[in-house]
């Protein structure tokens, strides 16, 4: 028979389209792939705030840059605070505990993009700590010290006394867990991750802040969240 | 060859398969001790994890890149095979049944797919590794790219493991992937239009 084949019969090049549509929308998600989640996250806000539980990570990545997650021994740890202070203080962690405890409610961000939403902390007050130092006027800056060496970071003293900056010891009504900087981590809500310091060891009163540990790795020193590092204006 | 046997897959195609899935399996494994918090402090070395994660993807890469390679013309045809869908294959993806070549429409999608998330993979994996170290090539959507191109893949990773190790209809394939050959009345009825060599 003569029939031409119909239409729908002839074979197409389905696969290369297939492929190439993939990769090109994999690589432009680069640039809409975040604001897209966000604005489903958004719309759907009450169902994205119960996945976020039972992701295996509960929303976490924990970043680390040296080989071994510093170890908390509850009988040796001390909050050293020293520098330009009137009166170097050192803390044990029943010590620091026994400060007024506060609690805040606050968003996480990370730089590399991921965030998670209404972290519970508990804590102290950082100007509550400060304050038993007595600083001296010539400090004009705050030096972060952790204990996974060589990390540290730095605020300026406005930075610091943000009213939601605190030094954590509890998160979600748990106390710290390792991997999220047992005991002590510092919260800036307003900053990206990588200026609340894990790990905490010591704060010491410095005449300014200068660049931290990812700062010389080029991120930005104010890392305002939306507003720094090419996020924002 | 068995007598009743015809010959599947080629050497070269199930190299390019077992390289693939190999290297998946230890990206999965060393990817989950990074992603997952509870894991990451077990191991608690995560320079040395992402430094192998970083390696192996490379490596993973390379590997597949050397098959295709050496594969040539045979691998190119298989690519064709692949590329081309005809009426018998959209009336299959639509559920209605329909006879299928050597590949079925299911099983040419999952293969593209999979070859364009290695490539998503290998630019959202280097794209990390550099932006650590170089703010330029930080985006913020690398993080959800990559971690996004895991999930899928899981979900079709599971379904090609159900297919190719449980479903009672399909299971025989995997003699194909391993041996290279399957059962000719196996083939006649899974894959009718396609004329064995």
């Amino acid at each position: 028979m003569d029939t031409p084949p119909a239409p729908e019969q002839e074979p197409r090049r389905y696969g290369r389209r297939l492929f190439l549509a993939t990769v090109a929308g994999g690589i432009s998600s680069l640039y809409w792939g975040k604001a897209a989640w966000d604005h489903v996250t958004g719309v759907i806000s009450p169902v994205a705030s119960a996945v976020a539980p039972i992701l295996p990570s509960g929303g976490w990545r924990i970043y680390t840059i040296s080989g071994q997650m510093p170890e908390f021994d509850p009988a040796a740890w001390r909050l050293r605070i020293g520098g330009l202070v009137e009166q170097p203080v050192s803390l044990t962690y029943d010590e620091l505990r026994a400060l007024p405890h506060v609690q805040q409610v606050s968003d996480f961000h990370c730089v590399t993009g991921w965030s998670v939403q209404n972290v519970r902390w508990g804590g102290v007050r950082l100007g509550d700590v400060l304050a038993r130092a007595r600083p001296k006027a010539s400090g004009h800056g705050l030096r972060f010290v952790s204990m996974e060496v060589p990390y540290v970071d730095y605020l300026t003293m406005p930075q610091a006394s943000l009213h939601d900056v605190m030094l954590a010891y509890e998160m979600d009504g748990k106390p710290l867990a390792r991997e999220h900087g047992a005991p002590l981590r510092l919260v800036i809500p307003e900053m990206y991750g990588y200026k609340n310091v894990k790990w905490l060891g010591g704060i010491d009163v410095v005449p300014r802040a200068v660049n931290g540990y990812w700062e010389d790795l080029g991120y930005d020193r104010n890392a305002w969240v939306g507003r720094s590092n090419g996020y924002g204006a | 060859m068995k007598p009743g046997y015809v010959r599947r897959f080629s050497p070269a195609e199930r190299l390019l398969h077992w390289v693939n899935a190999l290297g998946f399996f230890f990206l999965l494994a060393t990817g989950l001790i990074l992603y997952l918090p509870r894991l990451s402090m077990l191991v608690s070395r995560r320079q040395t994890i992402q430094y192998i994660h970083f390696w192996g993807g490379v490596a993973w890469l390379v590997a597949l890149a050397a098959v295709v390679v050496l594969g040539g013309r045979r691998l190119l045809a298989t690519a064709r095979e692949l590329d081309t869908f005809d009426g018998d294959d959209l009336r299959w993806l639509r559920g209605r049944g329909a006879p299928q070549g050597r590949f079925n429409a299911g099983q040419k999608i999952n293969a593209v797919l999979t070859a364009a998330f290695a490539v998503l993979f290998g630019a959202s994996g280097l794209l990390l590794w550099f932006g650590e170290q170089d703010t330029r090539f930080r985006f913020a959507s690398t993080v959800l790219l990559h971690d996004g191109l895991m999930y899928v893949s899981l979900l079709l990773l599971v379904g090609h493991l159900y297919l190719a190790l449980i479903h009672p209809a399909t299971r025989h394939a995997l003699r194909g992937m391993t041996l290279g050959s399957v059962d000719a009345e196996w083939a006649a009825r899974q894959h009718a239009k396609w004329r064995p060599d």
